[in-house]
């Protein structure tokens, strides 16, 4: 569960049932949990009328993805990779109309990115839910070459485009969707900190 | 913003008849400059003179905001009201002076949104016509549905027409055509925002329908004609200048309040913008609130109370004024 340690920094919250025509939903294996409550606290007709994108990667268990599965959605898509699934979440966006509620639930990075999305798409904030799920690995971008770094665990961290260490901040930006990395050692080049186990 | 809103003297450059009921006022600066600048959705408050104490009633302002030369108003007559509508109607012609407040804006456009879908009943229509030509002019996507009695009935259905072309679709209620709320509301892209004027019932309708599928709070709007119902008379006392006030049957307490020569702060004068929201000092009996301002739990506190719309029954009510 994330704290909020400067204002930037979004809180997440546990999904709740939201009044709506069409909720589409986008988990990851550490997310599946959140839908699997979800669905105990609300109506029936709110799975009947959602789009579940379920992100399983070989290693999920066969019972995470029967028991998604089993919660009988309109919709059921079942992708390899957060790469794979976000544009089918955006075909479902553009298609989509007022009364259309979006549920996120897993890492921080997949959250940021299917929220940019769906803001992208003209979806209002009010109508996106987000739950925090597992890994605290951030998508981190270089304030100096604005490349982002995936799945980030240490503090600081090398920005793998251009090599510089960064300070990973908890500063973030909605627009990016990604935390600030800020180069550790501008005044004393190789004057770095040991890498720490920040974010597991 | 606070207290009373600053006034300006206008003559009345045209005055017509729109249809049997409706008559449309265009007001100019009695110095020929421009009057302030305001956005679609603005209205300001008429102050219509009646012998002794003078009527104020808003009016949203329809002409185009790319215009600050005039505002103009249309006045739907109300029979049954208190008799603002019925002095415009009757007693104002071309050339007089009046004075109106400058324009204020409770019903603005939401221009986060990607599309504005705007719903007007009968006279209703009169904010949409600023708002829909500012958004044609701004190349914003927009569609006008509006119902109306009859076609004759109907305020600038014509005017509408000629203007804004296929963004209007006009229901007229005598040929049985009643709006889609639902069919309009289940197929809007994602960003629309709904903004509706009519009747509560008409406004009740829309929303209901559209929390029903789903819209989020933020983009419904509404604008609500509500004129202050009359009542059983009733006293109240201002605990700082010790007076005590009698208000009519057909008064609103801030018309009573103001015809006894104390300076209310008021905005809307509709129960809506909370600019006259006053202090209760002590209640002994029950305040009727009739406003769509204060929380349930403020209401039933009886702390708080908006005198242009509430009133009061029972033995004794002191407000802090």
């Amino acid at each position: 569960m994330s704290v909020a340690t400067i204002k930037s920094r979004p809180l997440y919250a546990t999904l709740a049932p939201a009044t709506g025509s069409l909720h589409l939903m986008l988990a990851d294996t550490d997310g599946a949990q959140a839908l699997l409550d979800l669905a105990r606290i609300a109506p029936a007709e709110l799975f009947a009328r959602a789009h579940i994108m379920l992100i399983s990667n070989p290693t999920a268990a066969e019972t995470a993805v029967a028991a998604i599965a089993g919660l009988r959605p309109d919709m059921f898509y079942q992708g390899p990779s957060l790469e794979a699934a976000l544009p089918r979440l955006a075909q479902a966006l553009a298609a989509a109309h007022m009364g259309t509620r979006l549920y996120l639930a897993g890492s921080e990075g997949l959250i940021g990115r299917a929220t940019k999305l769906a803001l992208e798409a003209g979806m209002d904030a009010a109508s996106i839910q987000a739950q925090h799920c597992g890994t605290l690995a951030r998508r981190v971008q270089c304030v100096h070459c604005k490349g982002i770094t995936e799945d980030v665990r240490t503090q600081p961290c090398v920005c793998s485009h251009c090599g510089l260490t960064l300070l990973v901040r908890d500063h973030y930006s909605r627009r990016i969707a990604a935390f600030q990395g800020v180069c550790i050692d501008a005044e004393e080049p190789g004057s770095v900190p040991e890498a720490v186990d920040l974010f597991r | 913003m606070s207290g009373r809103p600053s006034r300006i003297p206008v003559r009345v450059a045209e005055v017509s008849q729109v249809t049997p009921l409706v008559k449309c006022f265009r007001f100019e600066s009695v110095d020929g400059g421009p009057l302030p600048p305001f956005s679609g959705g603005a209205h300001v408050v008429v102050e219509i003179p009646d012998g002794d104490s003078v009527r104020r009633n808003a009016y949203s302002v329809m002409s185009s905001p790319r215009d600050v030369s005039a505002y103009t108003v249309s006045v739907r007559r109300d029979d049954a009201g208190r008799g603002g509508s019925r002095l415009l109607h009757d007693r104002v012609s071309v050339g007089d002076l009046l004075h109106i407040s400058a324009p204020a804006n409770l019903f603005a456009l939401d221009y986060r949104a990607r599309k504005h879908l705007l719903i007007a009943g009968g006279i209703g229509i009169t904010p949409f016509l600023g708002m829909a030509d500012q958004l044609l002019h701004d190349h914003q996507p927009f569609d006008l549905h509006y119902a109306v009695r009859s076609l004759q009935d109907g305020a600038y259905v014509e005017h509408l027409q000629r203007r804004f072309g296929a963004h209007v679709s006009i229901y007229a209620g005598d040929q049985g055509q009643r709006l889609p709320l639902q069919m309009l509301l289940s197929r809007q892209p994602l960003g629309t925002h709904l903004y509706v004027c009519g009747p509560a019932s008409l406004i009740d309708a829309a929303f209901t329908v559209a929390r029903q599928i789903g819209w989020p709070e933020a983009s419904l709007h509404a604008e609500r004609f509500a004129a202050p119902a009359p009542g059983h008379p009733f006293t109240v006392e201002l605990s700082r200048s010790g007076r005590t006030i009698a208000v009519g049957a057909q008064q609103s307490m801030l018309d009573a309040i103001e015809a006894a020569g104390v300076a209310a702060p008021y905005g809307c004068r509709g129960g809506v913008c909370g600019q006259c929201e006053t202090r209760v000092v002590s209640c002994d009996g029950r305040i009727i609130h009739e406003d769509h301002h204060l929380s349930e739990a403020e209401k039933a506190a009886n702390s708080l109370v908006l005198p242009c719309v509430s009133r009061f029954e029972g033995r004794r009510l002191v407000l802090d004024l």
